[in-house]
């Protein structure tokens, strides 16, 4: 009787469980909101993406379509006639002789003689732009802005069209494109690439396959985790500071005498790479080291016991098997380095160039680059293909990391069905 | 159990077991001391290995048979901390001696382990890799064709000669071990268990290719199993622990003489199962 | 015929030692990558404080940043970027550990399903669309619920909830193998004394976990620090030291970017003071670092 009661009377203990029920039910209510925080962050982050890329713009015109032509609104409504005479009338001589020259207008397409006048003749400029949720529900407030602004024309733009993708950086937000960024990060990436995954991949298998296990290994182990967490930016100051200038002659090729740019001086597409590759190094290091690791021993063991060698045993035996883990932690340690910025800019990318980059020496700008630039920018229509920008990258991330994915499942396949 | 009647099954064993012959040694310990760091593994073992003999180890476990046999071919030294004081000689030659190269000796003494693992590769590859590795100049299909015949596999197997070797059963996987060991023309084959992985029919296969491997090979083999030992073997060593934990070799004879005769009554109590 | 050799000589094999020899160069390398990084920040630094116009006591003391007129102290960076760091963690750390709780002891699998890989993208977007996000979405709310007149267009809580969400992935997942590695046994026998899931989840499990715990929370904490993008693009330019967390400030990272960005010459004092300041960053981060793996082993050893 006594150790019950010290438990208190029956009712005691009944109320403790329905305070101690209750408790529970309200954390479970805590993690469960937990939970679609955490879902919604994702929601609200690709919704506000999206959202900048369509949507209305309000567009003002140096010279109206109307004026050309008469009750002609836009371009889109001319017809090939009115398109090739506005063409032949209204372009300056100069850029009449040039276009001749590289096309005549009469062979030219609607759409590209549309594209022609709307940049030489009609000029627009983006007065204001509206997101797709407010193009979508504020339609008042967009009829009261253009009742102000009389000249303004109103189109549904959307900001990422193929146009986009090839177009180069322009001053004007309208007729910016990517297609230099794109390539500055895909020479980059390859860069990148070929720098680390040698040098990766072989201290791992030293570490995993050949190292005693002494001080100094233990050592190097250490500091390969320590530099995995070490902020990205620090990296750009190394690479700083030693790529882009202690080794100028060699990353701006003046060392081969084939400088192709000789105001890049050291910022240049192979310092980029090398930086980057700096900072990927210890992820492919460490990922290879897991995949030779779930390598089993007993491979080793009767690779020894048949008389190969230690070299002969990694590259005929353990590396064949533990291929395909290694490629896919490679390449979603490349698709890390593709969406890395604050290195780049560090090192000095272009903050504008109109020429695509033509080898490892050139400046250059990556597409990360181009997304933080244009967003810094206040002008309503910069955050639009900043936005359209963004989903390209993300695009070309979701790529790099499906192909991962088929490669190792290609190569797990492979393994099992072996000949 | 009865002694008389186990020594009556072996004489139907071994109707034809000649004791009289000469054997020449190929492989012997001298006075060999194994320590794992600075634990004793095994005392002071001496004997003699014949040429195409089959020589068992049996004993309890932890009494270090496992252990001489690596220290054979040198698999020992892969284990950290694993040293070795004596003598280990192969055709007189002193295997632990600074000059020689271990990992020619794995070509010349094979082994094949308890858990079948061949090479995650197809069958004919398993047996072409290794022979690679080692500079073979031949014919390669020739020498998978012949290796596969001597370990009694070719028939199951020479239609599916692309097919990854993991897909074969246990004990084809095993006599695919012994194939690719082969292959590479050793002269001794250690056995650390090689059927106690497997069922009773891949079991008496792998016995019955033992026995013919002979004629061709040297084979020492481990074996909890006592039946198997003296199935199978011309000779046999018996290793026992002491207090310490440290393995020694108690008794080595003629596999006949072992189990009918035991000098050591260590010896009887174990193949009389009092302890295991 | 297989080559024979009688004797077992020692090849030589030269080609395998240079094999060897290669790799392990290249292991030595990463540990070059980090002499690199310390001589260079070192010696940088050791240049911008030899400068007449800095002192060393200035730096550290000093509250005001200004170049122009020789100010080079850095507590307003220090301050904005300590700021932005406090407020990831607050967001951070509570809604990452307890998605943590909840994927390890009460999610079923659909929702396993779709939390792990909300997660697993959350944690692949590269941190410039974090900054994106911080600009163009989390300003304007912040904007609209506490008034345009509180909260500047450039403001240090806006980016501090941002890093708070970028660092959400990498806790909830750490967080989740800390609790998941807890052996099941003293769940059971917490169980077993008539103690409901939630008082085990706190009382025993968490507990439990707590070395691989305040290992994530350093890491993230370090990794909230070195965040630059989002700093760069929503919390503002030009150093400022202040407590209010809706005004601009500029961050350690912020200014890096800042300064390397824009026209520099070589040996100015502007180039040199962005390595004095990256040498901070990376002591301090280097010591979270250094830290997370001291606690995760200390406490480690408790429970084992």
């Amino acid at each position: 009787m006594q150790s019950s009661l010290a438990f208190g009377s029956e009712e005691n203990v009944l109320s403790l469980m329905e305070k101690r029920r209750k408790v529970s039910l309200i954390w479970q209510v805590v993690f469960l909101l937990a939970t679609s925080l955490a879902i919604l962050f994702l929601v609200l982050l690709l919704f506000s993406i999206i959202d900048s890329t369509f949507g209305y713009a309000a567009l003002a015109y140096e010279v109206e379509p109307s004026s050309l032509v008469e009750g002609r609104q836009h371009l889109s409504e001319f017809s090939r006639l009115q398109l090739e005479e506005t063409a032949r009338s209204r372009l300056s001589s100069g850029i009449l002789r040039r276009v001749e020259y590289e096309k005549p207008i009469a062979d030219r397409s609607d759409k590209d003689l549309t594209a022609l006048l709307e940049q030489y003749v009609v000029k627009p400029s983006v007065l204001r732009t509206w997101g797709l949720w407010e193009s979508l529900t504020n339609q008042d407030e967009i009829e009261m802005y253009l009742q102000e602004q009389d000249q303004a024309v109103l189109t549904f733009k959307n900001w990422l069209t193929f146009d986009f993708l090839f177009a180069d950086q322009s001053a004007n937000p309208l007729y910016a494109g990517i297609r230099t960024a794109l390539l500055g990060s895909l020479w980059i990436i390859l860069i990148t690439f070929l720098f680390a995954f040698p040098i990766g991949v072989g201290s791992a298998i030293y570490l995993q396959e050949y190292a005693k296990p002494n001080r100094l290994s233990r050592l190097l182990q250490l500091n390969i985790f320590n530099l995995s967490a070490v902020p990205s930016i620090i990296y750009g100051l190394l690479g700083l500071a030693v790529f882009v200038r202690a080794m100028e002659g060699l990353t701006s090729g003046s060392v081969f005498s084939t400088t192709v740019d000789t105001t890049a001086n050291g910022r240049t597409i192979l310092s980029g790479g090398l930086t980057l590759g700096l900072l990927v190094l210890p992820i492919i290091i460490i990922n290879t080291q897991e995949a030779l690791k779930a390598v089993p021993d007993s491979l080793r063991m009767s690779s020894y016991c048949i008389g190969a060698t230690k070299w002969q045993t990694t590259w005929g035996q353990v590396l064949p098997v533990s291929i395909d883990r290694i490629l896919t932690g490679t390449i979603l340690a490349l698709s890390r380095a593709l969406g890395e910025t604050a290195p780049l800019v560090v090192i000095g990318a272009s903050t504008f160039i109109s020429v695509d980059p033509s080898g490892i020496f050139s400046k250059f700008t990556t597409l990360p680059i181009q997304i933080y630039q244009w967003s810094a920018r206040p002008q309503g229509a910069y955050r639009n293909v900043a936005g359209a920008a963004i989903i390209a990258l993300m695009i070309l991330l979701m790529i790099l990391n499906s192909s991962a994915i088929i490669i190792r499942d290609r190569l797990s396949k492979k393994k099992r069905m072996e000949a | 159990m009865n002694t008389t009647n186990l020594a009556e099954n072996l004489l139907t064993a071994f109707p034809t077991q000649s004791i009289a012959e000469p054997a020449r040694t190929i492989i012997r310990l001298q006075d060999v001391n194994i320590r794992y760091g600075t634990f004793h593994a095994v005392k002071d073992a001496s004997m003699d290995i014949y040429e195409h003999k089959v020589t068992a180890f049996i004993g309890p476990s932890g009494c270090g048979k496992s252990t001489v046999l690596r220290s054979i071919n040198r698999m020992n030294d892969l284990i950290r901390g694993a040293t070795l004081e004596g003598k280990v000689l192969f055709n007189n030659e002193d295997l632990y001696s600074k000059d020689v190269d271990p990992v020619l000796i794995r070509r010349r003494i094979g082994m094949v382990f308890q858990k079948p693992n061949p090479f995650p590769k197809s069958i004919y590859e398993n047996i072409a890799w290794g022979a690679r590795v080692n500079g073979y100049k031949g014919d390669y299909d020739e020498l998978v064709e012949t290796s596969l015949r001597s370990a009694a596999l070719w028939d199951e197997v020479k239609d599916k000669l692309k097919q990854n070797a993991l897909r074969l059963s246990g004990g084809q996987q095993q006599r695919l071990c012994i194939a690719r060991t082969i292959a590479v023309q050793p002269q001794v084959i250690l056995m650390d268990e090689p059927a106690s992985a497997l069922d009773p029919i891949a079991t008496s296969r792998i016995e019955e290719l033992i026995l013919e491997l002979k004629q061709a090979y040297t084979i020492v083999i481990v074996t909890h199993n006592m039946g198997q030992a003296s199935r199978v073997s011309d000779y046999t060593a018996f290793f026992m622990v002491d207090a310490n934990r440290t393995g020694y070799l108690e008794e080595y004879e003629q596999t006949e003489q072992l189990f009918l005769n035991p000098v050591h009554k260590k010896t009887e109590e174990y193949i009389s199962g009092k302890f295991g | 015929m297989l080559i024979d050799t009688p004797q077992f000589g020692k090849k030589h094999r030269l080609h395998e030692r240079i094999i060897e020899s290669v790799m392990f160069l290249f292991a030595l390398f990463s540990m070059l990558i980090t002499v690199g990084i310390v001589v260079i920040l070192t010696r940088e630094s050791f240049l911008f404080f030899s400068d007449p116009k800095v002192n060393l006591v200035g730096f550290l003391t000093g509250r005001d940043w200004q170049p122009m007129i020789d100010q080079f102290g850095f507590l307003p960076l220090l301050n904005a970027t300590f700021t932005t760091s406090i407020i990831a963690m607050l967001l951070g750390i509570p809604v990452g550990l307890f998605v943590a709780i909840y994927l390890a002891e009460y999610a079923n699998d659909r929702m396993r399903g779709i939390l792990k890989p909300t997660l697993e993208v959350l944690a692949g977007i590269p941190t410039i669309v974090y900054g994106y996000f911080a600009l163009t979405f989390m300003t304007p709310l912040l904007r609209s619920l506490f008034g345009q007149s509180r909260v500047e267009i450039y403001n240090t809580a806006s980016a501090g909830l941002v890093i708070g969400i970028l660092v959400l992935p990498m806790i909830a997942t750490m967080a989740e193998d800390a609790i998941s590695s807890v052996p099941k046994e003293l769940r059971l026998a917490a169980y077993a004394l008539g103690g409901t899931k939630i008082e085990t989840t706190f009382k025993v499990v968490i507990p439990a976990a707590l070395s691989g715990l305040s290992a994530t929370f350093l890491l993230a904490l370090s990794r909230a620090i070195g965040e630059t993008m989002v700093v760069a693009l929503a919390a503002g330019a030009g150093p400022k030291l202040t407590a209010n967390p809706f005004k601009a400030a500029e961050t350690i990272t912020g200014y890096i970017v800042r300064i390397s960005g824009g026209d520099v010459s070589y040996n100015s004092v502007d180039y040199n003071s962005i390595f004095a300041l990256g040498l901070v960053l990376f002591l301090i981060t280097f010591t979270l670092n250094l830290v997370s793996r001291k606690v995760s082993t200390i406490f480690h050893q408790e429970y084992e």
